[in-house]
């Protein structure tokens, strides 16, 4: 599964660690976090994130 | 600095730092100020503390207009140190129980700074606060420029207490756009290149729902420098198109040199730049300070990059260029490596591959000379002066 960076502060979201502090279980894909889900960050919204190369 | 009454009710209780000259690898030629701001009404309000160090000189401002103690409310825009390392102190000049507001990265942030059992309170997004005859709004801005950064804006005074956002580094008595005069949008320019330069897509969202809100404005009031009462417009339009980074028909020139010969091909570049119309300025890294280098990067539409190769290497001040400009992010730029060399060279392609890594639009060729540039070496530096020239003028078509 691949990871996701946040173009706003620089967070990597890692599938694998998934996150837990806001309620997003280990395993779950980028794709599937929900449409409100934030950047625990930063606050930046999904499609402030590309997919890390 | 004493209390100054910047509006009815409204003082300025802040300190002035006259001696700073290094502001976390930030060059501050004339020092800076930390902003407090204090709100007397129904309930006291302060606004922001100061760097460590400085607690006697607020707590003295602020004994000028009212006893701390009867400070109902602490509200803190931002955690880092400059605006917060007088907390404990004044917490505890205030009262340890009163409630100190903030956002919810802020609540997060300082208490991993300070470990203390305060009384936080973290406010929602537009959470608005009654003290009287006022209502104060909170604006969360995080990453501008941290996570816990919001602002705190004033209904009723139409004031906007806006943290580190459109602050300048400029320490004197002036405390007022009207009073300093122009020169304080090169502090300005200064700071946001420096400090904001990686956020403007984030600055252009902020702007946008400002506008689209229609918020009014007639103070703003950052946390460092001068206050922007006369034409807060001003320095809102000049964040607008610093964070657009169109970049202006300008070309800077940075290297670092050895012998000169890097510097004399870097000389040679900016006048074949100049001669194709563009304004060309050779800017030699060890008789600046990168944070200057940063301010003439922001409006430049070209960076060209020069470096003599050391042990197979980069020289080393030419790195510490470039890493602070990777992580200021700029944007739209135009790029173009050179150097002199003795025998290996590898320093040009280095410097390519880095500009690449900030997806700047690199001219097709690089320039290398080797040893001392010679007549002809010196025109073919001219000549690629006058292609780089050439880009930027067609860039901005
Ligand atoms: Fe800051
Ligand atoms: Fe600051
Ligand atoms: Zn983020």
């Amino acid at each position: 599964m691949d990871k996701y960076v946040c173009d706003i502060c620089g967070y990597v979201y890692d599938p694998e660690a998934g996150d837990p502090d806001n309620g997003v279980s280990p395993g779950t894909a980028f794709a599937d976090l929900p449409a409100d889900w934030v950047c625990p960050v930063c606050g930046a919204s999904k499609d402030d994130f590309s997919k890390e190369d | 600095m004493n209390a100054v009454e910047i509006a009815k009710g409204v003082y300025s209780v802040g300190v002035i730092d006259w001696n700073i000259r290094d502001f976390h690898g930030y060059s501050v030629e004339n020092g800076s100020t930390y902003n407090a701001f204090l709100i007397v009404d129904e309930k006291v309000v302060l606004i922001d503390t100061v760097k460590k160090g400085f607690e006697d000189q607020l707590l003295a401002n602020i004994a000028q207009v009212i006893d701390p103690k009867k400070i109902d409310i602490m509200i803190s825009n931002h955690t880092e140190m400059d605006h917060s390392g007088s907390l404990p102190r004044i917490m505890h000049a205030i009262g340890e129980d009163k409630p100190l507001y903030c956002s919810k990265m802020g609540q997060k942030n300082l208490s991993e700074h300070f470990k203390q059992p305060w009384k936080y309170h973290a406010v929602e997004n537009g959470e608005t606060l009654d003290i009287g005859s006022r209502s104060l709004t909170f604006l969360e801005t995080r990453m501008l420029h941290w996570p816990d950064s919001m602002f705190t804006y004033c209904k009723e005074d139409k004031i906007l207490f806006s943290s580190d956002a459109f602050g300048q580094h400029y320490a004197g008595f002036e405390l007022f756009d009207d009073v300093v005069g122009h020169t304080i949008m090169s502090h300005a320019k200064k700071y946001f290149a420096n400090i904001l330069m990686l956020y403007t897509a984030k600055i252009l969202k902020v702007l946008e729902q400002v506008r689209e809100s229609g918020l009014e404005i007639d103070m703003i009031c950052p946390d460092h420098g001068i206050i922007w009462r006369k034409e807060p417009e001003k320095i809102i339009a000049a964040y607008d198109k610093w964070s657009r980074q169109a970049g202006e028909k300008k070309a800077i020139v940075v290297y670092d040199t050895m012998w000169h010969s890097t510097q004399k091909m870097a000389e040679a570049i900016a006048s074949g730049i100049a001669a194709e119309g563009v304004f060309a300025k050779p800017v030699h890294i060890r008789s600046s300070h990168r944070s200057d280098i940063m301010t003439e990067v922001l409006d430049a539409k070209a960076v060209v990059v020069g470096s003599p190769t050391l042990n197979n290497n980069i020289f080393p001040t030419v790195s510490d260029v470039l890493t602070y400009m990777k992580g200021l992010k700029p944007k739209n730029k135009i790029g173009a490596a050179f150097g002199s060399y003795g025998w290996s060279g590898e320093s040009v392609k280095l410097i390519r591959a880095e500009l690449e890594a900030m997806k700047f639009d690199m001219m097709a060729s690089d320039l290398r000379v080797q040893y001392v540039p010679d007549d002809a070496g010196l025109e073919s530096c001219v000549a690629f002066g006058r292609e780089i020239g050439r880009a930027v003028n067609k860039a901005l078509e």
